[in-house]
């Protein structure tokens, strides 16, 4: 069982084992990582696509709201890279500066989601009994309240806000997180290194965190990568009722929604903010995947 | 035994098998041979991963291919005057004999029923697919079978759902769907392991009664030699992917000339604990006391609403005492509660009433925060090693988690102590990074049993700590409870169904029967005359070795 060539080393500290930090988990997620090739290629691209959305005012030739009346809706050229809208503004700057408020939506909600409904999940699940009934309950009550009606009232009581809408779509995409999550809990709690944790002494708070969320994050991580392009449609929703941001800003989904009804005659206003989405969309779904496999240490090591 | 006017029914010649993956294959079966007769049980042995499974399912078209490949080999399987060859036949040939001619008992009978059928639907199945009966000609067939393998009132159970049956009586079902097709080719893999003991020693009794009865082969896969010795007219050891000596049981149990066989014998704890150095002062204070504990559990979900059905008494009225330094063995069958009163004893489980005194605190009137500090002297080991560690922790990580939450280790100083924690248990120091899912069963369970000492408990419950272990390394872990025993100066609630292991390593014997503690007593004495009808039924289904009959 064990190799007596590896029980000689009796000094303890002479080993080389690294392991002095208990956040060994992520380091070796992040190992692991860096030998999948497709979720460094997504990570790369949602890098890019972060920097080039801070940067923008500072990169662009344009600014978003530029008018050229007289060049109206043009294709792409030398000038307007990605052509022009039918105000004759240029489409690849309105992309850009599109693309920080979807991307800022879509993470800020995301992880907004993310937060409550892992911590409400892992808690219902773990707790159990009357505390998980109650919980889940109040979680069906927000399910059943129309999605629409819910945002005016909030928007209603708090005025129009951007920081607003990111807490909307979140209030929102965390009722599921929490479900699954729940689910997830409620099977891990059944099994053995629970029971052993509770032995050795460790509290609810501490079980919950060492135990139980790091066990759920393979679905976690999956939903949360279905979850942003998600998100980032329904702010185009949003804005497109006059509850989200208003023209002349600019996001990919109010580009894509104007894009459509002009899509017979200049393609190109849907083609390319739809490529940006897309590409977000695979990046994030390369990048989720290795993050799951990542985060499993079971899973084949190379 | 087997005389020479038996013919063999099946002929197995260099059967090799491997499995591809993308790591490269690895060989699972290594040129194995061997045969069965009619009317011959020949019971093939081995340790999880021997290849033993693997064998038989091949014959049957069983293994999924990809990854398994067949390399070479071939299978005579003989009916009638027909002769041929199972593992070139082709999957409509297979199927017709599988079922008809052949049939398999597996080892979890709750799995391998259908839990939407009745057990008659899925009993006249084969019937109407293989013989062409009328469903009320297969019933009555049916019925018949029922009555024969055991199962009272056959006409009104013909129409019960899975379910409704125990585990021994859900087996019983299974061996009469086998032999609903008379088939001349039984294969039984593990059928009794998860089965009670007494309820063990009825299903072996039953089925070698129907092989006699009925004169047909049957090929008994299991990984237990007890259980073999009884059952068995030749055995064959297999090793990885290797048949390493095939003979007569007599012989092979007596006279084993392979040295894995010779290890494998040796490993079945048998006889008494080898040292007796326990010697409790009668006046000293006992480390746990308990009295008069009753678990009861609500039975179903408790609703807002919802009504509460009768609650279950899983511990009732149960009192004890665990002096320092010992062992104490808590044996029963399943559902005697046995699990419960450990987790009750150790607060895992709130117990209804009673009272349990750890060196003369009461435990059960404390919050979670005031036993905290209590948790570090009573610690408890699991049964499954594979679900009592955190997959998703490493060995470092699960052993210094209770070092630093209970302050014992400092982060400067924790790994030296982890490492000289694994270097108690076994485990090389190299593998401190690994997570479990990279270890075998019995190391991991020595990563469990070093996470249990690291707080240097005084009290540890272990849970049927080595049942799902493998012969040889349930041997290795014995040794090592006992020599942590004794060197950690620890006393030990250890729980078990296993009687032969439980006299291996406990002083005293507690023996719990629905609930309740019906003897105790010293381990040997009671080993000689038990005093009680339960207890003395259960030493008596304990399949006894070969050389003690």
């Amino acid at each position: 069982m064990e190799s007596s060539e590896l029980n000689n080393n009796t000094n303890p500290q002479a080993t080389s084992a690294p392991a002095e930090k208990g956040s060994s988990l992520w380091r070796d997620a992040w190992h692991r990582l860096q030998k999948n090739k497709m979720a460094l290629l997504g990570l790369g691209v949602m890098v890019t696509m972060c920097i080039a959305a801070i940067l923008t005012p500072w990169i662009t030739v344009y600014g978003y709201e530029e008018q050229n009346l007289m060049l109206g809706a043009s294709p792409p050229s030398a000038e307007h890279w990605l052509g022009t809208d039918t105000l004759g503004r240029d489409l690849l700057t309105r992309i850009l500066y599109g693309s920080r408020i979807s991307l800022a939506v879509g993470f800020i909600a995301t992880a907004v989601a993310l937060l409550i409904g892992v911590i409400y999940g892992t808690v219902a699940g773990y707790m159990g009994g009357r505390v998980d009934a109650a919980m889940m309950r109040f979680v069906d009550i927000l399910y059943a309240l129309p999605f629409m009606i819910f945002i005016i009232l909030l928007m209603v009581i708090f005025g129009r806000n951007i920081l607003l809408l990111f807490l909307a779509i979140g209030a929102v995409e965390w009722l599921t997180m929490a479900r699954i999550v729940r689910g997830q809990v409620q099977s891990l709690r059944q099994q053995e290194f629970v029971e052993a944790a509770v032995s050795i002494g460790l509290g609810p708070w501490a079980i919950i965190r060492r135990h139980l969320i790091p066990n759920t994050l393979g679905p976690v991580i999956v939903y949360t990568t279905l979850t942003i392009p998600n998100v980032m449609l329904l702010e185009s929703f949003l804005s497109f009722l006059g509850l989200g941001i208003q023209p002349p800003q600019s996001s990919w989904g109010l580009l894509i929604s104007y894009g459509v009804e002009t899509m017979e005659e200049y393609p190109w206003l849907l083609i390319f903010p739809g490529l940006a989405l897309s590409i977000t969309l695979f990046a994030l779904n390369f990048l989720g995947d290795g993050l799951r496999d990542a985060l499993d240490p079971r899973a084949a090591k190379d | 035994m087997s005389e020479n006017n038996k013919e063999n029914i099946l002929s197995v010649s260099d059967l090799s098998i491997c499995f591809k993956t993308r790591n490269g294959s690895s060989k699972a079966v290594d040129d194995v041979s061997f045969e069965v007769a009619r009317g011959e049980t020949l019971a093939i042995v081995g340790e999880s991963g021997s290849g033993k499974s693997v064998t038989c399912y091949s014959l049957l078209g069983l293994i999924p291919q990809p990854p398994g490949v067949i390399e070479s080999g071939t299978a005579q399987f003989k009916t009638g005057a027909e002769k041929r060859d199972l593992l070139s036949s082709n999957k409509a040939t297979l199927r017709s004999l599988l079922g008809d001619k052949i049939a398999v008992i597996f080892q979890d009978p709750m799995t391998c029923l259908n839990p939407y059928l009745t057990i008659g639907e899925q009993l006249i199945e084969p019937l109407c697919q293989h013989k062409n009966k009328t469903r009320t000609q297969a019933r009555k067939r049916a019925i018949e079978l029922l009555k024969e393998v055991g199962i009272d009132d056959a006409e009104t159970r013909f129409g019960s759902y899975p379910h409704e049956f125990s585990g021994g009586m859900r087996q019983r079902v299974m061996i009469a769907m086998a032999l609903i097709t008379e088939p001349e080719l039984l294969i039984a893999d593990e059928p009794t392991t998860a089965l009670d003991v007494t309820i063990q020693a009825q299903i072996l009794d039953l089925l070698d009664d129907l092989k006699k009865q009925r004169n047909i082969a049957l090929i008994f896969i299991s990984h237990d030699l007890s259980v073999v010795a009884n059952i068995a007219d030749r055995v064959a050891v297999m090793r990885a992917g290797q048949i390493v000596e095939t003979g007569e049981t007599q012989q092979i149990f007596k006279r084993p000339q392979h040295p894995y066989t010779q290890q494998l014998l040796a490993s079945v704890p048998s006889g008494p604990k080898p040292t007796q150095a326990f010697q409790p002062g009668p006046e000293e204070q006992p480390l746990l006391k308990v009295e008069h504990l009753k678990t009861v559990f609500e039975q179903g979900k408790s609703g807002f609403f919802a009504p509460r059905p009768a609650p279950t008494i899983a511990v009732n009225d149960v009192s004890f005492e665990l002096r320092h330094h010992e062992i104490l063995g808590l044996v029963g069958e399943s559902g005697s509660g046995k699990s419960t009163l450990g987790r009750s004893v150790i607060q895992l489980i709130k117990p209804t009433s009673g009272s349990v005194q750890l060196d003369g605190q009461e435990l059960t009137q404390l919050s979670p925060k005031q036993l905290k500090p209590l948790r570090q002297r009573m610690q408890m080991i699991f049964q499954d090693p594979y679900a009592s560690l955190n997959p998703r922790m490493t060995v470092f990580d699960a052993l210094a988690e209770p070092l630093l939450y209970h302050r014992i280790a400092t982060r400067k100083n924790v790994t030296a102590q982890v490492l000289a924690l694994m270097d108690d248990v076994g485990l090389a120091q190299a593998d401190i990074r690994k997570y479990p899912h990279e270890f075998s069963g019995g190391q991991r369970q020595r990563i469990a049993i070093g996470r249990a000492i690291a707080t240097k408990p005084e009290l540890i419950i272990a849970d049927e700590p080595v049942s799902a272990l493998d012969v040889t390394i349930q041997a290795q872990i014995l040794d090592l409870i006992l020599r942590l025993v004794e060197q950690h100066n620890l006393s030990m609630l250890f729980i078990s169904h296993d009687l032969s292991v439980v006299r291996y390593i406990a002083d005293r014997v507690l023996v719990m029967h629905k609930g309740k503690l019906i003897e105790s007593g010293d381990t040997e004495t009671l080993w000689a005359n038990p005093t009680e009808t339960y207890t003395q039924a259960l030493f008596a289904a304990v399949p006894q070795r070969i050389n003690e009959k």
